[in-house]
């Protein structure tokens, strides 16, 4: 027990586990599978951002550009797949994977070749991607996508007493995505340099590990994790809309921070993303189920963040005293 | 010349000078491209324009210099004008009189200030990143206003409210001379009062300022409830600006107002910065977007600009460093 309060992602793991108690006795539609299979499916996008930003504040950086970079991906790749014809999923992916990359890489060569901090690259990234795909594409939406694409696959279905429960590929993806992200940063020796790198750059650096490939490997895959976030937020919403994910960025870092990762470097988990994105989403399903006003759903979700974060700290820091304040982002 | 060159350096700094260089680039360029550009009509339109996006960053500026960051500038500033716009509306709409207005743009700052004193002392007592701090605070803050007015818009004010945000004393602006009182408050606090010391060694250094026997927990809270004092300046404004009042209302300038910062040579990490290179970075992006807007594009074209010219001024900056032309 005192070593699962030691983490942060313990901690967050108990406090999931008591709020799904307490909708559990609140609501009887909230322990369902049908419900559950709702929640992973509409978190799913979200949580593909997640595991990408999280290498990416690992590595002690920080992204604001990627929900406006997977717009862009959408759009170029709707482009991509008329010039090819229709395409498929395989060229779905490639492209959506492919151009997601090259996004991440104009984040890296920046922040590599002119030494710019990445929160001044990223935030000026934001405002290029998104004015000049609001631009060029005049603000207009796309309804006219390849079947395939918007198509529901279901994986796994099961008829439960209260509804369907389902595994579509958004939850599938989401599922290789995060098992992809844990196996670099867990299974590698560019994950262990990746934590070795944002906790001390300038050790590491003299270790000899390069810091050009940490910024390129950071920032490349959260492109690629953007691309097919977009790519899979089409397949959910059947549509392409250039502000569909405008200020996801900040929703998904609130989750990401809330998870354990820490600003400045060298801390975070796939498990602490998991558990900060469902917790966000099991707070909002669960008003929703209660019948709360939809109105106050962010008041809410943003009260208990607050919460959670003045609460967290206090204990564990007084025992034990101040070390590093992480002030770096 | 050289001499000459250096000794104006040294009495407004480097960065003042190269970013009046680049504000002379933009103009030349933009009176060359459009007859129109360089008129009274358009410079008009600049000085209205620039003080709810200066205002801002204004409230921005602090705790970047201090090391943090406050994402919930934007949210704050419509949460205060809706607090004014509540009391003049209870005080009966169009036909508030002034006692009301007066009422209501005092309680309109302290529910900044009390929104900021809250992200300080969380910041400040549990040492919790202010990123996160504010990011939290911002999601709260926007879901309170979207709930207590369904997503819509509140107006109907009282009409001696107007020259506050179209009116002008002597030529000049209403709004903009707001702004520039602002800046100057601004500016003495960060260059002549004990608390402007205290942040900038904060932003440099938490642990020896503190070592050094500044209260920086104090120092944390005052810096965050300063920014949320400003936020509501900038709702009040914003609000006599459009006769409305919207949760959501400029919400765009969140990161805008970041970039004016670093555009403005803000160190990112905090303990480097000042008021006049800010401001003129403010203006340098407003008569971006005012003649990219004269030569017809739209407003998405001059946030890609925006953007873009923040990018190319960090590269020159960085070149100029590199090849030694820094000292």
């Amino acid at each position: 027990m005192p070593r699962l309060l030691a983490s942060t992602e313990g901690r967050l793991a108990i406090v999931l586990v008591v709020v799904c108690a307490l909708l559990s006795v609140a609501s009887d539609q909230f322990l369902t599978f049908a419900n559950f299979s709702n929640l992973l499916a509409a978190s799913a996008v979200n949580l593909i951002f997640a595991v990408g930003l999280v290498v990416v504040l690992i590595a002690g950086g920080i992204d604001i550009s990627f929900a406006v970079a997977a717009s862009v991906v959408q759009y170029l790749t709707v482009f991509a797949l008329q010039a090819v014809g229709g395409g498929n999923w395989a060229f779905g992916f490639l492209f959506a994977g492919v151009i997601g990359i090259g996004l991440g890489a104009i984040n890296a060569a920046l922040i590599y070749y002119f030494r710019i901090i990445s929160i001044v690259v990223t935030i000026a990234t934001f405002n290029a991607f998104f004015g000049l795909l609001m631009f060029f594409t005049g603000g207009k939406y796309i309804y006219d996508l390849p079947d395939w694409w918007t198509h529901r696959i279901v994986f796994f279905e099961m008829k439960t007493p209260s509804g369907w429960a389902e595994l579509t590929l958004p939850g599938v993806v989401m599922i290789v995505a995060a098992l992809a992200t844990w196996l670099l940063i867990n299974r590698t020796t560019t994950g262990r340099q990746l934590y070795a790198y944002g906790d001390n750059p300038e050790g590491a650096r003299r270790e000899g590990i390069s810091v050009g490939a940490m910024t390129f490997i950071a920032f490349c895959w959260m492109g690629l994790m953007a691309g097919i976030a977009g790519l899979m937020q089409v397949n959910f919403v059947k549509e392409v809309v250039p502000s569909a994910l405008l200020g996801r960025e900040l929703d998904v870092l609130a989750a990401v921070v809330l998870g354990g990762a820490r600003l400045g470097g060298g801390r975070g988990s796939v498990l602490g993303c998991v558990l900060g994105v469902l917790l966000v989403a099991i707070i909002q399903n669960g008003l929703n189920l209660l019948g709360v006003s939809p109105y106050a759903f962010k008041m809410v979700i943003g009260a208990f963040i607050l919460f959670a974060i003045s609460t967290s700290n206090i204990s564990f820091r007084k025992l034990f005293g101040t070390a590093g304040n992480g002030r770096r982002a | 010349m050289i001499e000459a060159y250096r000794r104006i350096r040294d009495l407004v700094g480097a960065e003042v000078l190269g970013l009046l260089a680049f504000l002379v680039v933009v103009v030349a360029a933009f009176s060359l491209a459009t007859p129109r550009f360089l008129t009274g009509e358009n410079f008009g339109s600049i000085a209205f324009q620039l003080p709810e996006l200066g205002l801002l960053t204004l409230a921005m500026l602090v705790p970047i210099l201090s090391g943090g960051l406050n994402l919930a500038i934007t949210y704050t500033a419509n949460f205060c004008g809706l607090t004014l716009a509540w009391i003049l509306q209870v005080h009966g709409g169009v036909d508030a009189g002034i006692g009301a207005f007066l009422l209501g743009c005092g309680a309109a700052l302290a529910v900044g200030a009390a929104v900021g004193l809250v992200m300080g002392l969380v910041i400040a007592y549990v040492g919790a990143h202010p990123i996160l701090v504010s990011l939290a605070m911002m999601i709260f803050i926007r879901g309170l206003g979207e709930f207590l007015t369904r997503g819509g818009d509140i107006s109907g004010f009282p009409t001696f409210i107007q020259p506050i945000g179209h009116g002008s004393v002597l030529g000049l602006p209403i709004p903009l001379l707001i702004f520039l009182a602002a800046a100057a408050i601004w500016y003495v606090m960060l260059q002549r009062t004990r608390h402007g010391f205290s942040t900038y060694m904060l932003g440099s250094n938490l642990e020896a300022t503190r070592y050094s026997g500044i209260p920086t927990r104090r120092t944390i809270t005052l810096i965050y409830t300063l920014s949320g004092l400003m936020c509501a300046v900038a709702g009040i404004v914003m609000l006599a600006r459009f006769n409305s009042v919207r949760v959501g209302h400029g919400d765009a300038y969140l990161l805008i107002t970041v970039l004016a910062c670093f555009l403005g040579g803000v160190d990112p990490f905090g303990g480097f910065g000042r008021v006049a290179p800010v401001a003129i970075a403010l203006l340098i992006l407003q008569v971006l977007s005012s003649g990219l807007n004269l030569v017809g594009a739209n407003q998405h074209l001059s946030t890609a600009v925006w953007g873009l010219f923040l990018i190319a001024v960090m590269v020159i900056r960085f070149g100029w460093h590199r090849f030694g032309f820094g000292r």
